[in-house]
């Protein structure tokens, strides 16, 4: 499929998700490597994909990149300046850049980045690679989007109680620490080995990255296609996939008691979600579909 | 309502994008989704960028002299590429006798030095829903 027909579906899933299931299902089911980047701001996610797309391209990989940054809480705009950092790939035909608003969902990412997803998986690309807004703590969702999830650290962080916090510390496969070239770094460095060597994880989860000059991207790429080629041979994607089509329904659900209740002239709470849940069934019994 | 998507290009060799990132921000405020390039994008980067982003809109920022040459090319390429419906609008330095040249080439709108954010935004959202109504969508 052409990156024309590509973009429009995905603002068909982004604008009208009611359409979604009938986009979807007309497309072959297909499975690839979904990789989620994700970090606080100004780490360097965007940057480092920048270096993770030219080494997938080398071998000749196709490469799909959703970035999504915030929408403001007020304004309702955004302003979308992940693909600064990737300029050197938009003559390339084998790679893909979109950039989405959250449009006001929590995790971290989009309410339709689970459609968005399986679309480009669909299409063909060898990887799709997934960067979240810049994330505090607690923004976890791309755990249940992505098989394989990089947490992109840099110096500065903060000290050692910031690696002990649950959240965003616990959900990554891989731990980068980019900004390898700037002072600090060692020690960021030393404190995540200890921390993953208490908490009894693997130290070699850790990678050093310098993506301004492409410093530790190699080690990266083979240890997220290692990760990958693990979860295929175990089985453990299954389990993940599993996972992910429950989060997405869950998303659906979501989505569509809200919609309902939006429309809804609210005078109880529990009433309220009892009258919508009403008229969703009422609707799905005359056959009307789902959707949202 | 629909959410409108909004490319902030700057075509060309000039080094200076406070006031693209001026009128970014302004657009942001007003609620669309604004999708910034950087600097130095050739017409092939920008329109290949308006293609995968699916940009209801494309604004040229180009303060080098060289609007009449940048924004043909990215107007032809926008028609080869199957996009000519994409609505184009120039800021920047433009002096007056080129703005009909650009109106002629295709650019729907010219806004040069000292224009209100407000009218910016506001011919923004005009050309937009134009656009919507005679699709009928």
């Amino acid at each position: 499929m052409d990156h024309k027909n590509i973009a429009r579906l995905i603002t068909l899933l982004e604008n009208t998700p009611e359409k979604a299931k009938e986009i979807l299902t007309s497309l072959p089911r297909r499975t690839a490597p979904v990789i989620g980047f994700t970090g606080s701001p100004g780490v360097g996610k965007s940057t480092l994909i920048d270096q993770v797309i030219a080494k997938l391209r080398s071998s000749g990989k196709t490469v799909a990149v959703v970035a999504v940054d915030p929408s403001s809480p007020f304004s309702q705009g955004a302003f979308l300046g992940d693909r600064v950092r990737m300029k050197k790939h938009f003559l390339d035909d084998g790679v893909f850049i979109r950039s989405m608003a959250s449009r006001g969902a929590l995790g971290g990412l989009n309410e339709s980045i689970y459609d968005v997803v399986e679309l480009l998986e669909s299409v063909g690309f060898d990887y799709v690679l997934v960067e979240t807004v810049g994330v505090g703590q607690a923004e976890v969702e791309v755990r249940y989007v992505a098989d394989v999830v990089v947490l992109v650290l840099s110096p500065g962080f903060g000290d050692e109680m910031q690696l002990l916090k649950a959240g965003i510390m616990e959900i990554a496969d891989i731990y980068v620490v980019n900004k390898a070239d700037l002072v600090g770094s060692d020690s960021l460095y030393d404190q995540l080995v200890s921390f993953l060597t208490f908490a009894g994880r693997d130290v070699s989860s850790v990678v050093k990255t310098s993506a301004l000059n492409a410093h530790g991207i190699e080690e990266l790429v083979n240890k997220i296609t290692a990760l990958w080629e693990k979860l295929v041979e175990t089985g453990k994607l299954r389990e993940l996939r599993r996972q992910r089509m429950k989060h997405h329904a869950e998303n659906l659900a979501r989505r569509t008691l809200q919609k309902y209740l939006s429309l809804a002239d609210l005078e109880d709470p529990y009433e309220g979600v009892e009258a919508a849940l009403r008229s969703m069934c009422e609707r799905l019994k005359d056959g009307q579909g789902g959707g949202t | 309502m629909k959410k409108y998507r909004i490319l902030i290009a700057k075509p060309g060799l000039d080094g200076h994008d406070r006031g693209a990132k001026v009128v970014a921000h302004a657009l942001r405020d007003a609620g669309f989704e604004v999708i910034y390039t950087g600097l130095r994008q050739t017409p092939e980067q920008i329109v290949k960028t308006a293609i995968q982003e699916d940009v209801d809109l494309i604004g040229l920022s180009i303060l080098s002299g060289a609007h009449l040459q940048l924004s043909k090319k990215v107007i032809d390429l926008m028609k080869k590429e199957g996009i000519g419906h994409v609505p184009v609008f120039v800021g920047g330095i433009i002096p007056p006798d080129d703005v009909p040249k650009l109106l002629e080439i295709g650019v729907c709108r010219v806004f040069g030095p000292g224009t209100p954010l407000s009218k910016i935004v506001q011919e923004v959202k005009e050309v937009l829903e134009g656009v919507t109504s005679a699709n009928g969508s």
